[in-house]
Formats: C-alpha cells, structure tokens, sequence
C-alpha cells in the first residue's frame, strides 16, 4: 500500500501560508522539530471528499530556494527530498499575497520548476482589492501552467475549492511543464514582475491603509510613545487580569490536596503526593493564565503585522547594545518566561545575534520571579508612600525590573565585543500589510503555547520536585533534630552555605536555592517548607511566612536574596531550551556561569553596601 | 521607465522621504553575501521603483523603504549601497 500522500505547503513570510495551513488542517497539528536543526516542523492531516487522508506539512516562510536562513535551508532541503526526517513531498501547495505577486511570483516560478505537481493559491486577494488592485487569475493560470485558486485564509474563503483543486491534483497527478535548466534568480526576478504586470486587470490609487497607519505608528515622535503604551496595557494585563484564573488554580490544587490529604494515612507517601507533586506541579501552574495572557498580546501584534514595526522602532536601541531590532520581540516574551522566548529567537536571521538574545534572555524578569519578588518585598520594604501616589515597594519591584534589562543591555554589549564578537550589523525585515488576525488563528497558537506549559509541567518539573521532595525528607528525623539539617538536601545546602555565606546568605537560603532551580517560584514554597518541616505544629506558619523571615533575616540579607534573583539562572527549563537550541553544551554552560558570576557579585555588592550602611 | 543618468543619482539613504526613485546601480560588493542575498530577495533590482516612507525615531535609523509593492526595514549602512535616480 502506498503512504498517504505529502503535501508541502510553501510560499513567502507573510504570505499569509500558516493561516492558509490552519484552515486546511484545522486545530490537530502537531508541532516538532527538524531533527538536528532548531526549526519548527508542522504538520497537520486533511480528509478529501472522498476520505483519502492527506497529511500536509507547513514549511518555514521562504523567499528563494538559495537559502540565507536555517529556515530556508530546511525549506529547500524538503522540496529536494534531502531533508532528514522528512519524505520528499508528493505535491505543493504555493501561497502567493495577490498584493505583492512581483515579489512572490520569483519565489513561486522557482517552485513550479521543480516538477513537482502543485497549485497556487493566490492569497489575501481582499487585501488586493482594498488597495484598488484588480487580479486576472485566469490568465496567470495560463502563464504559470498550474491551477491558480483565489483564497482569502483569514476569513476561511477560497479553501474549498483549493481542496477540490488538490482532489483532482492527487487522483490524477499532472507534472507542469519542464523549462530545462533551472533559471537563475535575477531572471526569475524580471520574469516575475513581467507575470505580476500582466496579471494585472487595474489598478487604482487607491491610498493604502496600511500607509496611513504606518505614517502614525511608525511616527518619530508618535510611534515610540504608542509602543510604550502599549507595552505598558500589556503588562498590566499580564498582572492584573491574571490574578482571578490564577486564583481558580490555586484553590483548584488547594482543594486537591486537602482531598488527597484526607484519603491518604499520614506518612511518606501522602507528603509525596500532596507536598511534592500537587504542590510542585499547583505551583508552576498558577502561572498559566499569566503566560497565556502574554501570548494573546504577542499573537494579536504579531497577526495584525504591528510586532515588526516595534522590531522598526527598536532596532537603533537594540544596536547599541550590539544587537538587532529582531531580537526584541524574543526578549519581550522572556518577560512572561525565558523558555518561549528562547525558542521564538529562531526568528533572527543572524546566528551570533541569535546567540546574543538566547544568552542575555533569562535577565529579563520572567514571571516566576514574581512571588519571590513579592514575598520579600513584602516582609522587608515598608509599605509607605514616596510621594505622588507612589508606593516604596511597587518603586522597588520596579527597580528590579530595571536591573534585569540593564544587566541584559550590557551583559549583550560585553558578550558582543568577547565571546559573540563578529557578524550582525543586518537589520532587514518586510513591513506586512496591517491586517486582523482570525480568532481561530490565534486560539491555535494559544493552545499549542498552553500544551508546551502544561507538557513541561508536567515532566520536567514533576520530575525535579519528586526528586527534591526525595531529598528534603530523607533520611527522616530523629525526635529533637531538624529535618532540613538531617536531609540529604540539608547536608547539601550545608555544603553551599560555605560558599554563599560571604555574600550573606544563611542555611535556608542555601536551601532555597536547590529546588529553586527546578523553577524560580519553588524557592518561595521550599522557604515555606523549611520553615514548616521543621516545626509542623505551628498552624499560622502559612499567614505569617514574610512575618517569620523579617524575624530571621537581616535586612542585608534580604535586599542581596533579591540582587541574587535578579540574575540568577535557576531554572533547569532555561537551561534544557538553550542547550536544545544551541545544539549542544557549551552554550548553556557559558550561560549558567556567567549568569552565577553575576548573581555571586551582584548579592554580595549589597549584601556588603547594606551592611556598610548599617542597614 | 527613465533612462538612468549616472550624474543624477544619488545614495538610497539621501532621498528625501516620500521621493521616488528608480535604482540606478547596487554596489553588491559592499554588502556581506547574506546582506546581498537578503535584498535581491526584497526585490532589489536595477531599474526598480523605490520610495523612502518612514525613519527609524533613534538616529534617523532604519528606513522603511517600499520596493514594487513591499516595504521593507533596511539599515541606513546598507542603504548606501544603492544608488538611485529620483524619478
């Protein structure tokens, strides 16, 4: 029996190919990676009239089959069936913006010369019609030699009858005809704009929605303030519309473990159930709504074509520090968590820029931060007034968010002129047409982002914190020792006490620092469980935990804890992502060290300058 | 289409914003091989119409340039590399 034919579907960025591949495909994709290489493989089964199954695969956004990116590279090697873990594909679906056939058609007429059987569709041609542009699809299909079908993605239109075209496509396969040797792309070029000037019926001057928008958003003055506000709405939102979903999920494990602890007999099993996996995998799960939330704003800029022009804005900023307007929009996601922010850098072109980016990621303030953040700001900043209505300890939370991007502004200035020194300097990114991204679009993308958090919760850090909890509670306590000095974690952080002692740091810290780098926020809930390990019986410990620390912490202390978070690497997820990223070991290695030189450095400055100061 | 005068073009980054133009020369040397490849891909092209639109706000840094029926962000460096003749 043969295999269910491959159908690739290809065309340039911005063409518009995902939502095309999403409303043929619909929601069940499954999302992988190129064995060897860090770009993204997706792919997605369609069921013709007649129930053939088709499986399709989505392939990077290309502008030409001569690559000038690991994306590109992947396209090519697919289309010439040299692509590991990939099968030569049995037919093409190309994606052409009907707006900008000049430029698509290259891309397109280089495809058609592979023989391949294949269909264009010729998409977003409202977005056309809007900017006053009149297409004869009928005589491009004559031009090109394969059928051309009119589809507008977004709004789902057009994609029956380009089902209906790969119907009569696969039941009897027509190869187009052969030109001989492949044409080079300067002809390919010309002979594009030639098809896109005859395909032409009428074009009106119409003026371009598109530019009207652009001469506001991309104003000198106008354009760095909007971005501002918007970032701003963003990261309120990402605060405060959190607080009621994140809530839900709390009492949902809360009421969870309370089940399990009236099941369950007293004893290592019920503490491993109920202390190390629903409160472990309850607390990194809190974090869902917030990243979520993070997401949606990123999926909205991104599919209406604004995330590029604050890439435009940024990119004299970002040069400074030795890097591109591309790599902002990576950094900006590491502010919800530095994991998809890592991986979203495969969208930088250049390698040593992309290095950059991954390496300074885990300086912005992640989410999982936040708690720890809040507790001791908490138990140690008093709650007044600095006057114009703001507060000390939201001034001082802030003040950490901006130690986090200047520490990575100038870590990527250091990193670019010694270890990633060479390369960079492009800056070249396409305006897309302004345009509004379907619902559906955009669900897809939350709920593939959503099934990678929940995954990761699920495995790495239900692993980690079973085998943290394992630690903390063996061996158990004689009656008249402390638990957290018996354990096996206690002997351990006794051994990173002796290194972390000059910079201030006492026994339960050294403690917190072990399961903190399974994920940040468990340094908070491994505090709480030093403190209630070792005396069980004190049923207000939960209440009074920021209460506890200012009666066991000095001030010093405190402020160097916080100065350690702020560049600290802990987290064996950042750590994993860089290293799949990176292929290999060496970058991760440079990076945890580097970022725990920092961290070293940066709490014992304070620790010694509070101290100083008789703080 | 113009005839292109080498003694009328100017440099892609002096045009004044809103100008058109037609490419007159691309210094492809000047450019790194990606560089080059990346704008041959943009469209960029001997004879092609292009069109300055906006500036970056830091540094007048980069431009938004509309090549045929694209736009496209470029640094100011590398829009030196092409020469132009304003139509």
């Amino acid at each position: 029996m043969n295999p269910i034919p491959l159908v690739a579907v290809a065309g340039n960025p911005n063409a518009g190919k995902s939502a095309l591949f999403n409303a043929l495909t619909g929601a069940r994709q499954k999302v992988g990676n190129y064995p060897g290489v860090t770009v993204e493989r997706k792919s997605g089964r369609l069921v013709l009239a007649d129930g053939r199954p088709v499986e399709m695969v989505d392939l990077p956004g290309a502008y030409s089959l001569d690559p000038a990116s690991p994306d590109e590279a992947v396209t090519r090697d697919v289309l010439f069936g040299r692509q590991k873990g990939e099968r030569r594909p049995d037919a093409l679906v190309i994606v052409l913006d009907a707006s900008n056939l000049d430029n698509h058609l290259r891309f397109a007429l280089q495809l058609i010369e592979l023989g391949l059987p294949t269909i264009v569709a010729l998409n977003m041609v409202d977005l056309a019609k809007r900017d006053g542009l009149d297409l004869d699809a009928k005589r491009l299909e004559r031009e090109l030699g394969v059928p051309v079908v009119e589809t507008v993605a977004v709004r789902r239109r057009g994609i029956v009858e380009l089902q209906s075209a790969l119907d009569d496509m696969l039941s009897s396969p027509r190869c187009p005809a052969h030109h001989g040797a492949p044409s080079d792309l300067l002809h390919l070029q010309r002979r594009a704009r030639e098809l896109a000037t005859a395909a032409v019926v009428r074009e009106s001057p119409v003026r371009r929605w598109t530019h009207r928008l652009d001469s506001i958003l991309l104003h000198p003055i106008a354009g760095p303030l909007i971005l501002a506000a918007i970032l701003f709405v963003m990261f309120q939102a990402v605060f405060a519309w959190s607080q009621l979903p994140a809530g839900w999920i709390q009492d949902g494990f809360d009421a969870l473990a309370g089940l399990t602890t009236g099941v369950l007999p007293p004893g290592l099993l019920r503490s491993l159930i109920v202390d190390g996996v629903i409160g472990g995998v309850g607390a990194v799960v809190v974090f869902l709504p917030q990243i979520l939330i993070l997401f949606l704003f990123i999926l909205l800029l991104e599919g209406t074509g604004y995330m590029v022009r604050a890439a435009f804005l940024m990119d004299k900023l970002m040069h400074w520090a030795g890097l591109s307007g591309r790599s902002f929009i990576p950094l900006l996601s590491s502010f919800a968590c530095a994991v998809p922010g890592i991986m979203s850098t495969r969208t930088i072109d250049d390698p040593k820029d992309r290095l950059t980016t991954i390496l300074i990621a885990p300086l912005m303030t992640c989410s999982a931060r936040l708690p720890v953040y809040t507790l001791i700001i908490a138990a140690f900043i008093p709650a007044r007034s600095v006057g114009y209505g703001v507060g000390l300890q939201g001034l001082v939370m802030f003040g950490l968010y901006i130690a986090g991007v200047c520490g990575a502004m100038l870590a990527a200035l250091i990193l670019r002129r010694t270890v990633v020194r060479g390369g960079g300097g492009a800056f070249m990114m396409e305006l897309p047409k302004y345009q509004l991204p379907a619902a559906k679009d955009v669900a897809i993308g939350l709920l593939t982002r959503a099934q990678i958090f929940l995954k990761r919760a699920g495995t790495i850090i239900l692993g980690t914190t079973v085998i943290l909890w394992a630690l903390a509670s063996i061996p158990q306590a004689a009656p008249g020792q402390k638990q957290s000095d018996v354990s096996i974690a206690g002997k351990i952080a006794s051994g990173i006490e002796v290194v972390v002692h000059p910079i201030g740091f006492n026994h339960d810290i050294a403690m917190a620092l072990l399961p903190a780098m399974a994920a940040r926020e468990v340094a908070v809930s491994a505090i709480g469980t030093v403190y209630s390990i070792d005396s069980p019986d004190d049923a207000t410990q939960a209440k009074t935990l920021s209460e506890r620390l200012r009666n066991a912490w000095p001030l010093p202390t405190a402020l160097a804890f916080l100065a350690w978070f702020v560049f600290a690497p802990q987290c064996i997820s950042t750590i994993a992502v860089t290293r799949r990223e990176t292929n290999g070991w060496k970058w991760p290695l440079f990076m945890v060290s580097y970022l725990f030189v920092l961290a070293y450095i940066a709490a014992g400055l304070t620790y010694w300058t509070a101290t100083a100061l008789g703080l | 289409m113009n005839a292109p005068f080498k003694s009328e073009s100017v440099s892609l980054d002096e045009l004044k914003l809103g100008t058109r133009a037609h490419i007159d020369t691309i210094d492809w040397s000047s450019l790194e091989h990606s560089e080059a490849c990346r704008l041959r891909h943009f469209g960029f092209d001997e004879g092609v119409a292009v069109e300055p639109l906006h500036l970056g706000p830091f540094g007048r840094d980069p431009l938004a340039i509309r090549v045929g029926r694209m736009t496209v962000a470029i640094r100011r460096a590398h829009a030196r590399a092409v020469r132009v003749v304003p139509a």
